[in-house]
């Protein structure tokens, strides 16, 4: 009897002085971060009433007082977010907070939700969020489902590998080698078709790619370079990205498909940063760090009303 | 062992000498195996500062407990919700309307045989649904098909005289059930029901898998950060004695109940069946 | 309906991805099971210790988690194998436990009365185990053995949502050629039916043949 009574106090007890821990004596704030640093990051100007009375989604961000945006938070220095404090950084939340400013929005009046890629189709159909910037490549199959603004980036699909890999200079050198992407990715898909030699390696995210990376489990990871150069610019003793982009991923804004009103004004506002400047600044504030100068911006494609 | 088994007597002080040399030995292997992994950890490093610093801060503990609390948010839906649909479906399965008994039956199999993760991923994927409300629903369904499962056996379980008492005193059937076969069969079946609730908090995890911010997720998110220095085996060391922690103690809360039912005259009427993790087998009954 | 015949090679890969993680994992917990649970029946204390805490640490561990630590924790032990032998050792190993109790519950149903009989009559351990106990226990456990792989097969869709090499991992290439998803779930689910369906009838039969009622 006496058995039976002490037996659940052990979990119980364990779970007390775990939650003790953690509740009790925490050190203040976060744990220091590589990366952009709040006070480095430029200041846009926000344009003070800005109407945009013909899209729908910026009628509904206005009455809500704030802005929804889509995001990544697992890509260094593109779109990150700091475990410890949810704070979002990297060059598509800049680029998230320029377009903000442009359609007259506060820097606080700006919230960021992370969305799955398999989920941003959706996300902007429903309303979840009212516009998506997170390495969100412009292609045919996606402008039946959502509008493109831009592209505000030109990215290329690329390989990260240690330091201390001499093999592999590009893609013609992966026969045989065990490279990692992201599952059922394009840049998967195009690794299996061009460069069919090379060992596949599928995982639900980019972090557990570069996890086996590190640990020798795959001797590459290929994705868009803008990912890895995040990566690679968090550990440089550790890992770098090899060769020339091997293939043309223009980055877009993502809008709801029929609000052409704010797909037009978001083309516009790009425009206007890439002239003045914010641009440039928002990249050497963020990817710039990686060493990479800032390339010049792509034509924006302002394709008709559909 | 103060008991002999099917597979061997009481042991005689001859025997009881050679386990005591077995238990040593073995003991002394567990222990080796036990030191050299921790040997192995403090080899790769696991146990430097800039690896479990983070937990530390209040930023990461924060973190930690919202997602510990958005897991236990889910547990609490998903097991009102389960009892509430198996309760619906078990009464369907009773039901004396066959297209009603029949629909509930393929119901309850369907789901059963689907696993868990792909109704999940269907509901969040192709029905376009939240994260929380798509895991919530994939865990009832599945969950709420065993538990009604687990009622009717419960139901079965009572004394067959008990029912045909109760019909012979003139009471309609809604009345035998409620008054007399589901109110001894639910506490007959409450162990079964909690070890079912224990799978479903497991099962909870798979929320992280559709980005539902769960416990998990927290913990993903501090072992994939660079900047941490990817401390992945630290945080399965913080993570995985809070999960087994919980999930130990609803199991042990079944076992308790389990032995106060047994001793209780309440019950007599019914022999507890243990729970069965979803079978299709006809003649598993 | 499109979905399957454009892309059958591909839902063909996916599904013996399944069935092989499926009959490996299997194997694996089959034997893993037995081991345990030979522990848990041993006659010395520190076997059974080690048999019950494997057991209980892994039925209370969820399996997502188990898979992110033998995924990514195992590797950081300088260990280098591909994705689908951690797939089979997480599942395993999950599954080993819940086989364990299947099996220490079978040979507890054999009357301690049938085991003296054995002795009495002069037969060994060996024997008695091989004669008397294993063959009713083996009779009782197949159903819930039955379960416990359909289990199994079912949760090695987790396996495909961090990866590809099995069915309900499909989808991702799927989507992202922009099928419809609704269908593409309808032949994934028709997929896990088949695996689960044929383990029931497998085990339906070998319980019509040698299964016994008590």
């Amino acid at each position: 009897m006496q058995r039976t009574h002490r037996t659940p106090l052990l979990p119980l007890a364990l779970l007390l002085a775990v939650s003790s821990v953690l509740g009790g004596c925490g050190r203040e704030g976060s744990p220091p971060v590589k990366g952009p640093q709040p006070d480095q990051l430029p200041v846009y100007q926000v344009q003070s009433g800005f109407t945009l009375p013909d899209s729908g989604t910026w009628n509904r961000a206005k009455k809500r007082g704030k802005l929804v945006v889509g995001a990544k938070e697992d890509q260094p220095y593109m779109g990150e977010k700091d475990p410890a404090t949810g704070r979002y950084s990297g060059f598509d939340i800049e680029v998230a907070k320029m377009m903000a400013a442009s359609l007259g929005f506060e820097p606080s009046d700006v919230e960021f939700r992370t969305i799955a890629s398999a989920n941003r189709e959706t996300a902007l159909q429903n309303g979840q969020i009212d516009y998506y910037v997170g390495t969100y490549t412009i292609n045919d199959n996606r402008k039946k489902l959502v509008g493109f603004a831009g592209p505000y980036y030109q990215a290329g699909q690329s390989l990260l590998v240690r330091t201390d890999e001499n093999d592999i200079a590009g893609p013609q050198d992966l026969a045989g080698k065990r490279v990692c992407s992201a599952a059922g990715s394009t840049p998967y898909q195009r690794i299996e078709k061009d460069y069919p030699k090379a060992e596949l390696v599928a995982y639900d995210t980019y972090s557990v790619c570069v996890d086996n990376l590190l640990t020798y489990q795959v001797d590459a990871v290929t994705t868009d370079d803008t990912i890895l150069m995040g990566y690679a610019a968090k550990v440089p003793d550790e890992l770098k990205v090899v060769g020339k982009p091997f293939s043309e991923e223009p980055y877009g804004i993502g809008v709801p498909r029929g609000d052409n009103a704010l797909r037009f004004a978001l083309d516009d506002a790009i425009a206007a940063h890439e002239k003045n400047g914010d641009w440039k600044k928002a990249y050497d504030a963020t990817l710039g760090l990686s060493g990479v100068p800032a390339p010049t911006p792509p034509a924006i494609d302002r394709y008709p009303a559909s | 062992m103060t008991e002999s088994t099917a597979l061997y007597d009481i042991p005689g002080p001859h025997a009881r000498r050679r386990h005591l040399l077995y238990g040593i030995a073995s003991t002394v292997v567990i222990l080796a195996l036990a030191g050299w992994f921790l040997y192995l950890l403090f080899d790769t490093e696991q146990f430097t500062s800039t690896k479990w610093s983070p937990f530390l801060y209040e930023g990461i503990q924060e973190l930690l407990l919202k997602g510990l609390g958005n897991t236990l948010k889910a547990f609490a839906y998903a097991s009102v919700l389960s009892l509430a649909l198996g309760a619906v479906l078990a009464a369907g399965r009773l039901s004396e309307h066959r297209v009603l008994r029949w629909t509930s039956t393929l119901f309850v199999e369907f789901f059963r045989a689907m696993p868990v993760l792909v109704m999940i991923f269907f509901i969040f994927v192709a029905l376009k649904v939240q994260p929380l409300p798509a895991l919530v629903a994939g865990l009832t369904l599945y969950n709420g098909s065993v538990l009604a499962e687990v009622f009717r056996t419960g139901v079965h379980a009572v004394a067959r005289g008990q029912g045909e008492a109760a019909y012979a005193l003139g009471m309609r059937k809604t009345q035998v059930m409620t008054y007399v076969l589901v109110p001894q069969a639910v506490r007959a079946m409450l162990p079964a029901i909690i070890s079912q609730l224990v799978v479903a908090l497991k099962d909870t995890s798979l929320g992280f898998l559709i980005t539902y911010e769960e416990f998990l997720h927290a913990g993903k998110l501090i072992a994939s950060n660079l900047d941490y220095d990817l401390p992945f085996i630290p945080v399965v060391l913080v993570i995985a004695p809070i999960y087994i922690g919980m999930c130990m103690l609803l199991s042990w809360f079944a076992t308790w109940v389990a032995r106060r039912e047994r001793r209780s005259p309440k019950t007599k009427a019914v022999d507890v069946a243990p729970a069965d993790p979803g079978t299709l087998l006809p003649g598993a009954q | 309906m499109d979905v399957l015949t454009d892309n059958f090679s591909l839902y063909a890969e996916g599904f013996f991805g399944t069935v092989e993680l499926t009959v490996y994992s299997s194997a694996l917990a089959l034997v893993l099971g037995f081991v345990m649970a030979s522990f848990r029946v041993a006659p010395v204390g520190s076997f059974r210790v080690f048999g019950a805490v494997w057991v209980a640490v892994l039925r209370n561990t969820p399996l997502t988690l188990l898979f992110f630590a033998v995924m990514l924790g195992l590797p950081r032990f300088g260990l280098v194998l591909p994705f689908e032998v951690f797939a089979v050792l997480a599942l395993g190993c999950y599954t080993s436990a819940f086989i364990c109790e299947v099996l220490r519950s079978g040979i507890n149903t054999v009357p301690r009365g049938q085991g003296e009989a054995a002795r009495s009559l002069g037969m060994s351990f060996s024997q008695t185990l091989g004669a008397v106990v294993l063959p009713q226990a083996f009779r009782t456990v197949i159903p819930p053995i039955g379960s416990t792989l359909i289990a199994l097969a079912k949760n090695s869709a987790i396996a495909g949502a961090f990866s590809v090499t099995e069915l309900l991992g499909t989808y991702k290439t799927l989507s992202e050629l922009g099928y419809n998803i609704v269908w593409t779930f309808v032949w994934i689910a028709v997929g896990y039916l088949i695996i689960t369906l044929t383990i029931s009838a497998i085990f339906h039969f070998l319980e019509k043949r040698w299964g016994v009622a008590r």
